[in-house]
């Protein structure tokens, strides 16, 4: 018992209390949809769809969040995963082999990241005008490799996009008396291993730390012997790796690339990540919470669509609301903090 | 008297050399490409007016709202070290209520424009103070500031008129659009000179300058000196909003009807750049105007002269990127220094050279 | 010469120069095992370059450091770190957003991965024996300051420093604070640590202190123990005058004031960083606030002119009750305020020299009233040849002038508004000495045309040439009030000493 008493229990962080509304709100308002709309929000499929429709937003913005944790910022994201759909479709209808389209969507996101990254971090050039160029640049180069849409048309990966993961005891029974079982794509398992393994580099890695770090005080993070420069290359590089996977579960997704896949990605991306608790001076910020921010901004879409409210400016006027209420809550309490220091 | 010119690169017009240089080399591209691009000439259009035509009149035509966007940016970012995104969308917010007003009525008359008109600016200015008071009360970067209006702004604009693309049809809108009957050169052409010399005006008339390059630079020492940071910073949102309104309803007019997705869409992007190729730094501070209507014309020249080479329209975006680019490492103050070291050291070799010839 | 085999840090002849000023010639410092040595100067006299040298932020120009006897070269800071010479800036060099333990370890894991729980348990060990009151997994933002501190000094301990330099640890805590702080570098002398102790705390030096060394003007004064050395000699040295020099020395001729002319008046005024004062001024009168640097001397006048968050007070000018709240309001009841700080709060570094000096009036004269081109060139081109001031023209940028230039600017500027009330805030740091007359000069005749001035300097021989009247500060407190016979570097510095020193002679 003694022992127990012991263990202090440090107060919530910045962060942690940030993510901590995240959550509740997000229970909060899903609790409420099964209450008031009842309908598909009682299946868990609502969830899994939610998951399947949103695995290649996930990711990118996991990525984001480390790049917003080192007070930078990266556009580009949307645009790069359009572009690493289109590729892998033609690389694949080509008659391509699954494997090296993969290494070709790494291949792109990671050569993204790191020009982005090296013009950012060692030419000290502002980040939005960086990857404000690279936006423009995947996006022609999206159109200029098809202004068509491109269906895949290839058997290994249309059996890879088929593969599902079937949880019967999930499911329910639908209207006609049939079991439709719980169907949980691979891309959703993809984005999860992502929010995983970052989760695990932001909290247990030199390189981790090191972003936190720049991003509480640059040149105390100098003082103290991290390579400042080189981390926040990693920082963007990292961010485009990323982008290039959430590329190809958009891909496994759709199975169809398009020149306006992925619109306006990026700034849904760094919602997201603002609504989990990502502060946008940076230092501070969660991948858990930028998943459940994401979470939270797929629920509020799903439930301004099922209240009958089927115009789609209904959605993006809710997500403008939730966004504006959460960067204000962020500025109170980042003011809030400040004041306790004096 | 080398000194001299030395002096003048180093100061007012250093700020402008990127830009136009820029411009240059774009028309030196163009004259040898095809020596006939510049060529203007006068024809009938559809309605009978004897108008100026040809790629340079068309250049400066599609660029009048991006000028006008990039004047009120200039200011934005001069004051708060941050841009606006959400320019297009808060236009597209104008434009629908501009074309609201209009509808409202029975006709449309020159009255009902302007009143329309006043009414598009107040809502735009508006949503500027929104905008401005998330940045100068609260504190908030501005690019995140103004994500929230650019999240929902062409919703609230497709809320105001209820439809996808509401057409209003008149010849006071079509003058505002095209060409006034009887001046050959394009109306919107005539609205940024109006705005240029309105920023003129008001830079004479009040010490907007002055107080929004302070605060820009040393928003402390202007604390101190008993200037208002907060209000000068809310203001220049607020100046911005009218740019939008006029942007909003040169981009309406021109069509014709009021469509809220695509009414100047990714114009903030184009906006900003506009203002980074005038030689502004987008940290904030020092700025010219003058810079950052040359650089909408250099993007709309870039984009015109890839259109003469063939490229599709979709790809034009990946050829200014490049550009981008090349622009932002010219002008990144790494490149700068090593740029001034490597002078100094040639300066210093020719003064050794110039010793031991002595 | 016995004393040099002890000795854990020697620096022989160092030499600084910056473009145009030597900060550093020829000083020797020597720091011995388990000591606490005081390096003592006023502003400019060199000791943050001292520091900087030592810390490897600036590369000497001449001389050399050994450490243990051995001789080493510094390069950048991580080689003075790799040498055993740790600093405690007065701005906390930590990461907030982190935990303790992470701070005291990052930047020097040798693994990829980060074992926290490893770090937590070795920086609670270290947190324990130093007895910082902070638990190893708290957000470093939490703590207060002072135990922010402590935390960069326990750093510097698990880096087996030997040498530790702790700059102005003190000025951001309060007395309880100061003690345990106080305890820790105790316990570190008996470690054997060497620690240089910068401060402008005379009491602190004395409390804590084994050893002094004071410089001035980038050259070395002397190095005294500390008891050898009473606080008033201390004083004397800091600023360079012995005492029977002082003695002698005549103040300016007494002026008379009939309470009537009071320009200023304000009573218990305070604000979010001064303590509640009472203070007036006559027509036409110079007066001082003195005190050593961080004794409150610049809050106080920034609270006079609103600078800082108003907290309680009344203010009268001519007699009337007024409201100064921000600066714009001090500005319109004619008060002008050339700031301590001219980099932070003076310049306006790309604006023009003209547009530097015209910036006041224009504030005051409304948005909508702009200055015209022409007459802001006159105004410019006027003071420029008043003052002197040596630019290549107007509309030269003010940050590319001397840093007394660019004073003149400023001065300027606030001229042009015709102030009834000026108040310079330290107007001849770090300027060359022809200019400093110049504007000493300046003062006087201001006060001469019925200008009230409050002058503040470090250099108390510059106050006694301007001001009739010296309000005495220290620590944050009005400590003493002196005019006429008592305007004389010795009463001077024995107010500011404190007390207990001026009973020693």
């Amino acid at each position: 018992m003694n022992e127990k008493k012991k263990v202090f229990r440090e107060p919530l962080t910045d962060n942690q209390l940030l993510m901590t509304i995240t959550i509740c709100i997000f229970v909060g308002m899903y609790v409420l949809a099964i209450l008031i709309l009842k309908g598909g929000f009682l299946h868990v499929q609502q969830v899994f769809d939610m998951l399947n429709d949103n695995a290649s937003l996930i990711i990118v913005a996991c990525g984001l969040t480390i790049v917003m944790i080192t007070a930078g910022i990266d556009i580009s994201v949307g645009a790069v995963t359009s572009l690493v759909v289109m590729s892998c479709v033609l690389y694949l209808n080509k008659g391509g082999n699954i494997f090296v389209s993969i290494l070709l969507a790494l291949g792109i996101g990671l050569a993204f990241g790191a020009v982005q990254g090296f013009l950012v971090s060692y030419l000290d050039i502002q980040p939005f005008i960086v990857s404000l160029a690279g936006m423009f640049f995947a996006r022609g180069l999206t159109t200029i490799l098809s202004v068509n849409p491109q269906k895949v048309e290839h058997e290994g990966f249309s059996k890879l996009m088929d593969t599902k993961i079937v949880i019967p005891w999930l499911g329910y029974t639908a209207k006609n008396g049939n079991l439709v079982p719980a169907r949980l794509e691979l891309g959703v398992v993809v984005a999860l291993l992502c929010v995983v393994v970052i989760f695990i580099v932001l909290k247990f890695t030199k390189l981790g730390r090191g972003f936190y770090a720049i991003g509480g005080n640059q040149t105390s993070a100098l003082m103290l012997g991290i390579n400042v420069k080189r981390t926040r290359f990693f920082a963007y590089v990292l961010c485009g790796l990323l982008s290039g996977i959430s590329g190809y579960v958009f891909m496994m997704h759709t199975g169809a690339g398009n020149a306006t896949n992925a619109a306006g990605m990026e700034m849904n991306a760094i919602a997201a990540s603002i609504i989990g608790g990502t502060l946008l001076t940076g230092g501070v910020g969660n991948v858990a919470g930028t998943f459940f921010g994401t979470m939270t901004l797929t629920t509020i879409k799903k439930i301004v669509v099922s209240s009958g409210l089927n115009d789609p400016w209904w959605q993006s006027i809710t997500t403008g609301g939730m966004l504006c209420f959460f960067i204000l809550l962020q500025s109170v309490v980042l003011s809030r903090r400040s004041k306790k220091k004096e | 008297m080398k000194n001299k010119i030395t002096n003048i690169f180093k100061g007012g017009f250093g700020q402008l050399t990127i830009p136009i240089v820029a411009i240059c080399m774009l028309v030196i591209f163009n004259l040898f490409r095809d020596p006939s691009f510049f060529s203007v000439g006068i024809t009938h259009n559809n309605d009978g007016n004897i108008v100026l035509a040809g790629n340079l009149i068309s250049i400066i035509n599609a660029a009048s709202e991006l000028a006008v966007l990039a004047m009120g940016m200039t200011l934005v970012t001069a004051a708060c070290a941050g841009q606006d995104i959400s320019v297009g969308a808060a236009a597209a917010i104008a434009g629908s209520a501009f074309v609201k007003v209009l509808k409202s009525g029975p006709e449309i008359t020159g009255f009902s424009v302007i009143l329309a008109f006043i009414i598009a600016c107040c809502v735009a200015m508006i949503f500027g103070a929104f905008n401005g008071t998330l940045v100068s009360v609260f504190n908030i970067q501005p690019m995140i500031a103004t994500l929230i209006l650019f999240t929902c702004g062409r919703s609230i604009a497709y809320w105001i008129n209820g439809g996808a693309s509401v057409p209003v049809d008149s010849p006071i809108i079509k003058a505002i659009g095209s060409f006034i009957p009887g001046i050959p050169v394009p109306t919107p052409v005539l609205i940024v000179i109006v705005v240029a010399i309105i920023f003129k005006l008001v830079f004479h008339f009040t010490s907007l300058e002055l107080f929004t390059q302070s605060v820009g630079i040393n928003g402390s020492a202007s604390r101190l000196n008993g200037i208002n940071a907060t209000f000068i910073r809310l203001l220049t949102f607020v100046i911005l909003g009218v740019c939008v309104a006029v942007a909003g309803i040169i981009g309406v007019s021109r069509l014709g009807l009021i469509n809220h997705e695509t009414l100047l869409l990714d114009v903030e992007m184009d906006a900003i750049l506009a203002v980074a190729i005038g030689g502004n730094n987008l940290g904030g501070g020092k700025f010219k105007i003058s810079g950052s209507i040359i650089g909408a014309y250099v993007i709309h020249m870039l984009t015109v002269t890839l259109y003469a080479m063939k490229v599709p329209s979709t790809d034009v975006k990946a050829y200014k990127a490049i550009v981008i680019v090349i622009l932002v490492v010219i002008g990144s103050p790494v490149i700068k220094s090593k740029f001034t070291k490597f002078m100094t050291q040639m300066k210093n070799r020719k003064q050794e050279v110039a010793m031991k010839g002595n | 010469m016995q004393e040099q085999e002890h000795s854990l840090l020697e620096m022989r002849h160092i030499n600084k120069l910056f473009p145009g000023v030597k900060a550093l010639s020829d000083v020797d410092f020597t720091l011995r095992k388990g000591e606490v040595h005081a390096l003592m100067g006023e502003n400019g006299a060199g000791k943050s370059t001292l520091i900087k040298v030592l810390t490897g932020v600036y590369q000497n120009d001449g001389g050399e450091i050994s450490v243990d006897g051995v001789k080493i070269n510094i390069r950048s800071p991580q080689d003075a770190q790799n040498n055993g010479i740790s600093t405690v800036y007065q701005e906390i060099t930590l990461c907030p957003n982190l935990t303790v333990a992470e701070n005291m370890f990052i930047g020097r894991e040798d693994s990829f991965l980060v074992a926290h729980k490893n770090y937590e348990k070795r920086a609670d060990k270290i947190l324990g024996e130093l007895g910082i009151p902070a638990r190893s997994t708290q957000i470093l933002g939490s703590c207060s300051l002072a135990v922010q501190q402590m935390v960069a000094i326990a750093r510097a301990v698990d880096m087996k420093c030997k040498v530790l330099i702790l700059d102005e640890p003190t000025s951001s805590l309060d007395d309880k604070e100061v003690k345990v702080l106080f305890d820790l570098m105790r316990d570190l002398k008996g470690r054997g640590v060497g620690i240089i102790f910068v401060t402008h705390f005379l009491e602190q030096v004395y409390e804590i202190c084994d050893r002094i060394t004071v410089l001035r003007n980038g050259e070395l004064v002397g190095e005294y123990l500390t008891e050898e050395l009473p606080q008033v000699q201390l004083v004397a040295k800091m600023i360079g005058k012995d005492l029977d020099e002082l003695s002698s020395f005549e103040g300016v001729e007494e002026k008379h004031f009939d309470d009537s002319d009071i320009f200023y008046e304000a009573s218990s005024l305070s604000s979010s960083d001064a303590l509640p004062f009472d203070f007036a001024i006559h027509k036409g009168e110079v007066n001082g606030f003195t005190g050593l640097l961080g004794s409150g001397r610049s809050e106080s006048v920034r609270a006079i002119f609103g600078a800082d968050k108003i907290n309680g007070g009344t203010v009268k000018i001519k007699g009337e009750p007024v409201k100064i709240t921000k600066p714009i309001d001090a500005m319109k009841h004619g008060i002008g305020y050339l700031a301590e700080d001219r980099k932070r709060d003076g310049i306006i570094a790309d604006l023009s020299v003209r547009e530097n000096i015209i910036l006041a009036l224009q504030v005051m004269k409304g948005f909508f009233r702009p200055i015209s081109r022409s007459e802001a060139e006159s105004f410019a081109d006027e003071y420029i040849k008043v003052l002197n001031i040596k630019t290549a023209s107007r509309e030269t940028p003010i940050g590319s002038l001397s840093g007394g230039n660019q004073q003149k600017v400023i001065l300027a500027r606030w001229l042009l508004t015709h102030p009834d009330y000026l108040i310079l805030d330290e107007p001849t740091r770090g300027i060359d000495v022809g200019t400093k007359l110049e504007i000493q000069k300046l003062v006087l005749k201001l006060a001469e045309d019925g200008v009230s001035v409050t002058f503040i300097s470090s250099e108390i021989e510059e106050m006694l040439r301007t001001c009739s009247r010296l309000i005495v500060m220290r620590d944050r407190h009005v400590v003493g009030e002196l005019k006429g016979a008592d305007l004389n570097q010795t009463q001077v510095m024995k107010t500011i000493a404190g007390g207990e020193a001026a009973n020693e002679e």
